[in-house]
């Protein structure tokens, strides 16, 4: 059996928590099949997030560290982390779910010929995938014929890696990279500031939906986040409405999350919005239609206008903390 | 400009769909099929392009004898003409970028447009797989999507996490479309009467020379674990005691 290569997110020169999920399916992967985790950390200037990554027990940490790095592209990483996984001896290449890896996964399973299984929920004795299809409405047990196999991780199914006390040794990976070869250049990065919270790592959501009825409505779902020290979810319509960015929807289609406080403020609870949130340890929906479908999978529901709900949930929280 | 713009035929996304007694499959008699929705914002994306710098735009399914209904659906937006990859097996991604790469180098298109997923699959693989095998550029969840045809470049904002993330790649590249890139239009009536007179070629995919053999099975299907509802609280300050003492969240 072949090893298991990770690779790590970072975001100013910070291991991602959302990555440490990847480490704990490889751990139980290789527990199962045999092999080593190997993780691969890529970018300019991150040696320190390879010393971060040296702490989850892999057999090796692999750094690309390249000028031509600094900006993710698919096209370099996934050469990059193709000679990775040839070094690595790896038959398993795997990454949590994100934006990045949504779209280098399938790039780097094409190059490496290998099948892949989106978003991994598990696997079987067989080794076979359990992926969400129908968003989320089935599982399915995804069997990837390759020898190579390239999977992406839920990170809601598998608990961030502790650290530990042994460092892996980090051995540079030194890649021949042509930029004129990418026929891409990276033209800037629009950060979406905000003192929120991931959506990922949040551990309380106060969401939004058609319910807030525009940009004015959704001010008091970020007044309830910001006083729980919550990120802010959206809705497919509301996302599509265009009164939030598209980073901030939840769902299949979005983002899957499961923090231990889910907040639903006048959210209907279409299929594809339970998909990305039902795993949350305690859900909480206000929506005035008491037949609304997000109340099935609510602990505690409120039927209720959110528009005299959440200001009064506001001041009862204030006045509970007081 | 000629855009060659891929539409998958998959279950109505608002229908709730349930999984087999038997664990075989899904059940989907009875079930409308539509075009995936993000498709559906990819042929509209190709329609504006055309409409503003002139062109084609060519609608290319893989899928069942059925999936015509499809292609007709996205000549009636307004796409000048169809390919329709005939296929009745279950295919992977890989297969469906197989198929579709066969179809680039037969078109030699400027662009290629889909979806940024399935709603059946849910993969979101296709496009980056068939980018990788054609040794073209990505632009993946785009929101914005600016060709300069002269250059015959684009330059595409993704939507990523934290923020948007800009880049420019060499034409012809594959770019797949996210929620927010535009909203479909309707088709017209007289958009429908014309697409019913537009030409849709077949080809079958077992005669394109590619191998069809799937690198992903799919076996048992299960329900998803199933959630509990709870109660219903009958006012604001019974919700924040119940959060407080009993969730212990807040």
């Amino acid at each position: 059996m072949g090893n298991v290569l990770v690779i790590a997110e970072h975001k100013d020169g910070k291991l991602k928590k959302a990555s440490r999920a990847a480490f704990t399916f490889a751990r139980k992967y290789t527990e199962k099949f045999g092999g080593k985790l190997h993780i691969l950390v890529i970018g300019q200037g991150v040696a320190g997030v390879a010393e971060q990554c040296s702490k989850f027990g892999a057999e090796k940490v692999w750094l690309a560290d390249d000028a031509n790095l600094a900006a993710y592209l698919a096209e370099s990483y996934s050469q990059v982390a193709a000679e990775a996984a040839g070094k690595a001896s790896a038959t398993v290449i795997a990454a949590t779910t994100s934006a990045m890896s949504k779209d280098l996964l399938p790039r780097l399973a094409a190059r490496l010929k290998a099948g892949m299984a989106s978003d991994i929920m598990g696997f079987t004795d067989q080794g076979y995938f359990l992926r969400p299809v129908w968003a989320g409405n089935a599982v399915v047990e995804a069997e990837i014929t390759t020898a190579v196999k390239v999977v992406s991780v839920r990170g809601t199914e598998f608990e961030p890696a502790a650290e530990q006390a042994s460092a892996s040794p980090v051995e540079k990976l030194s890649v021949a990279l042509n930029a004129a070869s990418w026929k891409k250049r990276f033209v800037r990065f629009q950060e979406v500031k905000s003192a929120r919270p991931e959506l990922t790592e949040a551990a309380i959501i106060v969401t939004g939906g058609r319910g807030t009825k525009g940009a004015e409505g959704f001010q008091l779902v970020e007044k309830l986040a910001d006083l729980l020290g919550a990120a802010v979810g959206a809705t497919r319509a509301a996302v599509d409405a265009g009164w939030v960015p598209n980073d901030l929807q939840v769902g299949q289609t979005g983002k899957v999350v499961a923090p231990d406080l889910y907040i639903a403020v006048g959210v209907s609870g279409a299929i594809q919005h339970l998909a990305g949130m039902k795993g949350s340890k305690v859900i909480v929906a206000i929506n005035k239609d008491e037949e609304a479908p997000i109340f099935s999978v609510a602990d505690y529901g409120l039927v209720a206008d959110l528009f005299k709900a959440v200001p009064e949930l506001v001041e009862e929280i204030k006045k509970a903390r007081a | 400009m000629k855009i060659l713009v891929s539409v998958k035929r998959v279950t109505d996304p608002d229908v709730k769909i349930k999984v087999k007694p038997d664990g075989s499959g899904v059940v989907t008699e009875g079930i409308d099929f539509k075009v995936n929705p993000f498709d559906e914002i990819a042929v509209e994306e190709a329609l504006r392009i055309k409409e503003k710098l002139g062109g084609e735009v060519v609608v290319v399914s893989v899928g069942p004898a059925d999936a015509s209904k499809e292609i007709r659906s996205a000549l009636a937006m307004g796409a000048e003409r169809g390919i329709h990859v005939l296929c009745d097996s279950f295919i992977d991604p890989t297969v469906t970028a197989r198929a579709l790469a066969k179809v680039f180098e037969s078109e030699k298109p400027d662009l290629v447009l889909m979806g940024k997923q399935a709603v059946d699959g849910d993969n979101n693989q296709t496009g980056q797989m068939l980018a990788e095998m054609l040794n073209l550029p990505q632009a993946c969840f785009a929101s914005k999507v600016e060709i300069d045809a002269s250059q015959k470049k684009a330059t595409v904002t993704r939507e990523v996490d934290g923020g948007f993330d800009v880049v420019e790649v060499d034409l012809p590249a594959v770019i797949t479309s996210d929620l927010r890139l535009n909203e479909p239009r309707y088709a017209s009536l007289p958009g429908i009467m014309k697409a019913k007179k537009k030409p849709i070629q077949e080809l079958q995919l077992s005669a394109l020379g590619i191998d069809v053999q799937p690198l992903v099975k799919w076996h048992r299907f299960s329900e998803p674990a199933s959630r509990k509802a709870g109660i219903k609280v009958p006012d604001v300050p019974t919700l924040v005691e119940k959060l407080r003492s009993e969730a212990k969240v807040i």
